[in-house]
């Protein structure tokens, strides 16, 4: 609030004695600093918790991560048993009774309880189902969703090493040598993801290796040319110059100074290239150049579910629900760190 | 003279995540008609978010939390949006530092400059091209006629300035806010524009606040000039007052620290430590911890404005009656001295 | 005779040589500054005075002409060693305190990197005291030490570029518009502060501004810069008082002085650019120390010039 004015009374009546001059040495004090003192993450995760829908992501990613690892150990049903006389099931999950939810569907019609007519034993309850095969469905999915997230960290880590590192070379190095480097990721960037997919099948085991083949040669391309924007940017800035004129090396240059300093884009852009790899892989399965049967992926699942989408309409549901989440999660996740880097958004 | 502007009590605080920062800590002060008042200040001193609450362009996280605007008798601070953006561009003109982004660089500068015209005033696009050119001629871009439609791109700094400063005074603003309008630009465009400016004013008789921390600017443009630091106003006076006979420790270190033409030996006299914090002000007077003249009082309780003569007050307690006598630096009394031949000269 | 310890010799430094968009930063210009003196270049937006100070210091490739420090040919400097000692020896503080460090780093990191690159710690104790000597040289508190640079104010940042060149123990320090984006009273205690140290540690400063008044003021001898080419050299007082090129008068009658009066009758002298004959120009001494860029028979004028300037005064 403002001070009350002083008239001249108030102002004759102060005591002298106020009037002399400051003892206290006030250096301390003039050059202080009020503020805590907060690194460049710690603010940006201030920023993120506000994003409700980033922090719903990262809790259900979290989750799902958590899922994945745990059924590894511990799993409804084994996801590879198959049992011809338990073959599309639907599903049943004890305690509720709503028709579809408790292996009760329609046949021509009338509602028939299908575990009885399969002669299901009691107590087994198949939470989603069983497809094809009698396999259980829950016990696929998590097979499944495990191997989605293994491809897509795969993805990331490849960002990381290959787009990382070439962008970083070719910024740093500018002139010919990035324009070399830079037409020839314009010529790998043309070539269609498919026919690489394809060679990769030639050389390679159909399945996992083969998809990461495929990823290792153009899932980075992007990163790297972000990579390389960046640095370009970074390398005429004066800290870096400063660093130059203390006699550091370029390789130190790009640890020390530029790398910290392009992380955020880093981060962000690995989130963004996550969900786009697990729709590869997805793809591909789904038009059968993916994993082999009996391999559990998301997009195996699809395929399957795919073939009898018309009256056992939940085998295809589950798994693209799944994956829709999954992918949603991570885009969510990326634009909140990307708002949460961004310095301009600063208060 | 006639008052345009009087800002009565202002007080604006800003919330961040540490806390709230009081930017602006009880403002006031008038402006007159046809006349240039300097606000000079440091960062911090909270000379910009004044004039941005002048022209309501305050951020979302600042409040007004108390104080009038009175513009020709009515409170800004109390209109809504709509009524604000009649008053911009059109009443009260703004020109920014930075004239690279204070143009849009997608659209050409005739439209740019016509744009406010048009909005304002309802011509048709013709009719605003016209007076578009008029004022560019005014403001001294050559071939204005065959310019018009280039982008802002194709003009060099200063001439952007000059484009902006049109665009300000399309409409015949009755206040004009600089915000250290030539700070960007080199010393001999600057002139240029100085010169345009007092020229401009002369003829379209609209009051200046021109806000800058350079004081050799001040010194050219200034009929009246207010001190500003820690968010408060701390001495305010005619631009004789201020330059000759200065009052307030805080105006001594000013101009202490700029070089003088007979150079006044090897050390400037600088005023040591940094701004305050404004989210943690000192008890006292703002400034008391760089104050080598400081008083125990100063620590202790904010001084209020001292009386030198019916023009110049400064808000020290060093005016104060019990205050000792202190010698401020030897450039000062170069200029107290000054002062003081000028004023036995005059003297009835 | 002081001793020479920079020179300077028909420096170019031309960007986008051959093409279109060719810009001569640098124009063909030769000065020298001697050991203990700030030389301060002087001059506005595009006239080469940075861009000579970052091809000095070796952050550009001249095109043309060659750079001498302690005798030795900047450019030809080849091999880890050498470069290493060029790089301690010749320092920069850079302009803009908000680009100058970097963002992620502690302060006591960037100030130290210097003294890790260059091992001149024997262990971290003793290499976190430098960093608190050093941090109380320039006015600041260790603890700051483990503060982020966004932390810091303007002024305080520049202090800390200061710490950082100091680190090394250079001989020569290059002050890129080291004060240009700071407020006034804090442009007054970084100059102090440069001035102190100048003293303390026998440096030599080459400090390139374009507030021509700051310049004078911390100057020995100053040059004048405009469009790449060097156009007067002499002591600060000969040029600020006794300028005689059209430029460095336009210059000089365009600095606004914070005093009402003098501003009132200030008459701006307009400056004409360069005639376009095709004379050759070079750098004429016109008097002891005090060289002006002209043509041979413009010499006579511009002594004539310098001598009428100078018996006004005296009169």
């Amino acid at each position: 609030m403002a001070e009350k004015p002083y008239t001249a009374n108030e102002v004759a009546a102060i005591d002298a004695a106020k009037f002399q001059p400051l003892q206290k040495n006030t250096k301390e004090e003039r050059e202080a600093i009020a503020t805590p003192s907060l690194t460049f993450f710690q603010d940006s995760w201030r920023r993120l918790k506000k994003n409700k829908a980033a922090v719903f992501s990262i809790v259900l990613l979290l989750i799902i991560i958590a899922i994945s690892i745990i059924t590894i150990f511990v799993s409804p049903h084994d996801p590879t048993a198959q049992n011809v006389k338990f073959t599309n099931l639907p599903p049943k999950i004890p305690g509720i009774n709503i028709n579809g939810l408790n292996g009760y569907a329609m046949v021509g019609g009338e509602l028939v309880d299908k575990y009885a007519a399969a002669n299901v034993p009691d107590g087994t309850y198949y939470l989603l189902g069983t497809d094809g095969l009698g396999r259980d469905l829950l016990s696929r999915l998590f097979v499944g969703t495990r191997i989605s997230l293994l491809i897509a960290f795969i993805a990331a880590l490849l960002d990381i090493v290959f787009g990382v590192t070439y962008g970083l070379i070719s910024g740093l190095l500018g002139g010919r040598a990035d324009n070399v480097m830079q037409r020839f990721l314009e010529i790998l960037s043309g070539i269609p993801n498919l026919v690489v997919m394809i060679l990769m099948l030639v050389v390679f085991e159909p399945g996992i290796p083969s998809i990461v083949a495929a990823m290792a040669i153009t899932n980075w391309i992007p990163m790297a040319r972000i990579v390389r924007a960046q640095t370009m940017k970074l390398k005429d800035q004066e800290f870096v110059l400063a660093a130059t004129t203390l006699g550091e090396s370029r390789s130190k240059i790009a640890m020390k100074h530029i790398l910290p300093n392009i992380s955020s884009v880093i981060i962000v852009q690995m989130m963004f290239s996550i969900p786009s790899a697990i729709f590869f892989e997805a793809f591909l399965s789904f038009i059968g150049l993916g994993l082999k049967p009996p391999a559990a992926s998301l997009g195996m699942l699809l395929s399957d579910g795919y073939k009898t989408f018309l009256f056992l309409p939940y085998q295809m549901w589950v798994p693209a629900v799944t994956l829709s989440v999954i992918m949603i999660g991570f885009n969510l996740l990326a634009d909140g760190l990307r708002d949460a880097f961004d310095p301009k958004m600063k208060e | 003279m006639k008052k345009v502007l009087e800002v009565k009590n202002l007080e604006i605080s800003f919330d961040t995540f540490a806390g709230k920062v009081k930017a602006i800590r009880d403002v006031s002060f008038d402006l007159y008609k046809g006349e240039t008042l300097a606000i000079v200040g440091e960062s911090g001193s909270g000379k910009s978010v004044t004039t941005r609450s002048i022209m309501g362009l305050l951020a979302s996280n600042a409040n007004v939390d108390n104080g009038q605007i009175l513009f020709n008798g009515t409170d800004i601070l109390t209109k809504t949006e709509k009524e604000l953006q009649k008053i911009r561009g059109k009443e009260i003109a703004m020109i920014f530092q930075d004239p690279m982004t204070s143009l849009d660089p997608t659209m050409p500068i005739g439209k740019q400059v016509a744009e406010s015209l048009m909005k304002h005033n309802k011509i048709s696009k013709k009719e605003g091209l016209k007076q578009a050119l008029d004022l560019l001629n005014l403001v001294g871009i050559p071939n204005a006629e065959k310019r018009l439609k280039n982008y802002p791109h194709q003009f060099s700094g200063g001439q952007r300035q000059r484009i902006v400063i049109a665009i300000a005074l399309i409409c015949y603003p009755q206040i004009l806010i600089a915000d250290e309008p030539t700070t960007a630009l080199d010393v001999t465009i600057q002139a240029q524009i100085l010169e345009l400016l007092k020229d401009i004013q002369k003829k379209i008789n609209s009051s200046i606040v021109f806000i800058t921390h350079d004081l050799g600017v001040v010194a050219n443009v200034a009929d009246r000039v207010a001190v500003m630091y820690g968010g408060k106003i701390v001495e305010v006076g005619t631009a004789e007052e201020i330059f000759y006979n200065p009052q307030h420790p805080y105006t001594w270190g000013l101009l202490g620290s700029m070089p003088t033409l007979e150079g006044t030996g090897d050390r400037l006299y600088a005023i040591p430590g940094s701004p305050p914090d404004l989210l943690d002000p000192p008890t006292g007077d703002a400034f008391y911890p760089r104050n080598e003249f400081a008083l125990q009082i100063d620590a202790e309780e904010q001084p209020p404005f001292f009386d030198v003569s019916p023009t110049h007050k400064a808000a020290t307690w060093l005016l104060a009656p019990q205050a000792p006598k202190v010698t401020p630096p030897d450039e000062i009394l170069i200029r107290w001295k000054k002062f003081q031949e000028k004023n036995s000269q005059t003297s009835v | 005779m002081e001793k020479v310890l920079l020179e300077v010799n028909n420096l170019k430094q031309y960007f986008n040589v051959g093409r279109k968009d060719e810009v001569k930063a640098v124009d063909d210009i030769s000065f020298k500054i001697y050991e203990g003196e700030t030389f301060g270049l002087v001059g506005e937006s595009g006239s080469g005075k940075s861009t000579t100070g970052r091809t000095v210091i070796r952050l550009n490739n001249p095109t043309g002409g060659e750079v001498l420090f302690d005798g030795h040919d900047v450019m030809k400097i080849k091999g880890k060693k050498d470069l290493a000692d060029f790089r301690r020896e010749v320092q920069m503080v850079f302009q803009d305190p908000y680009a100058s460090l970097n963002p992620r780093m502690k302060v006591r990191d960037i100030i130290a990197e210097g003294i890790d690159i260059n091992g001149l710690a024997k262990n971290e104790t003793e290499r976190n005291q430098r960093v608190d000597e050093l941090l109380k040289t320039v006015g600041l508190n260790p603890s700051h030490g483990t503060r982020y640079p966004h932390e810091f104010s303007g002024g305080q940042r520049q202090r800390i570029g200061i710490a950082r060149a100091l680190a090394v123990d250079p001989k020569f320090i290059i002050c890129d518009e080291p004060i240009s984006a700071l407020d006034v009273s804090i442009q007054a205690q970084v100059v102090n502060l440069l001035q102190d140290l100048q003293e303390q540690h026998k440096l030599t400063y080459l400090f390139i501004a374009h507030d021509l008044s700051m310049v004078k003021h911390i100057s020995d001898r100053i040059g004048v810069m405009h469009n790449g080419k060097l156009l007067e050299v002499g002591t600060s007082d000969e040029i600020y008082h006794y300028g005689v090129h059209p430029y460095t008068e336009s210059l000089l009658s365009a600095i606004p002085l914070p005093d009402p009066d003098h501003e009132r009758q200030r008459k701006r002298i307009k400056y004409v650019s360069e005639p376009s004959d095709d004379q050759p120009r070079q750098m004429e001494e016109i008097a002891p120390g005090h060289f002006v860029y002209a043509a041979k028979n413009e010499v006579a004028q511009y002594q004539e010039k310098l001598a009428q300037k100078k018996g006004q005064v005296l009169v």
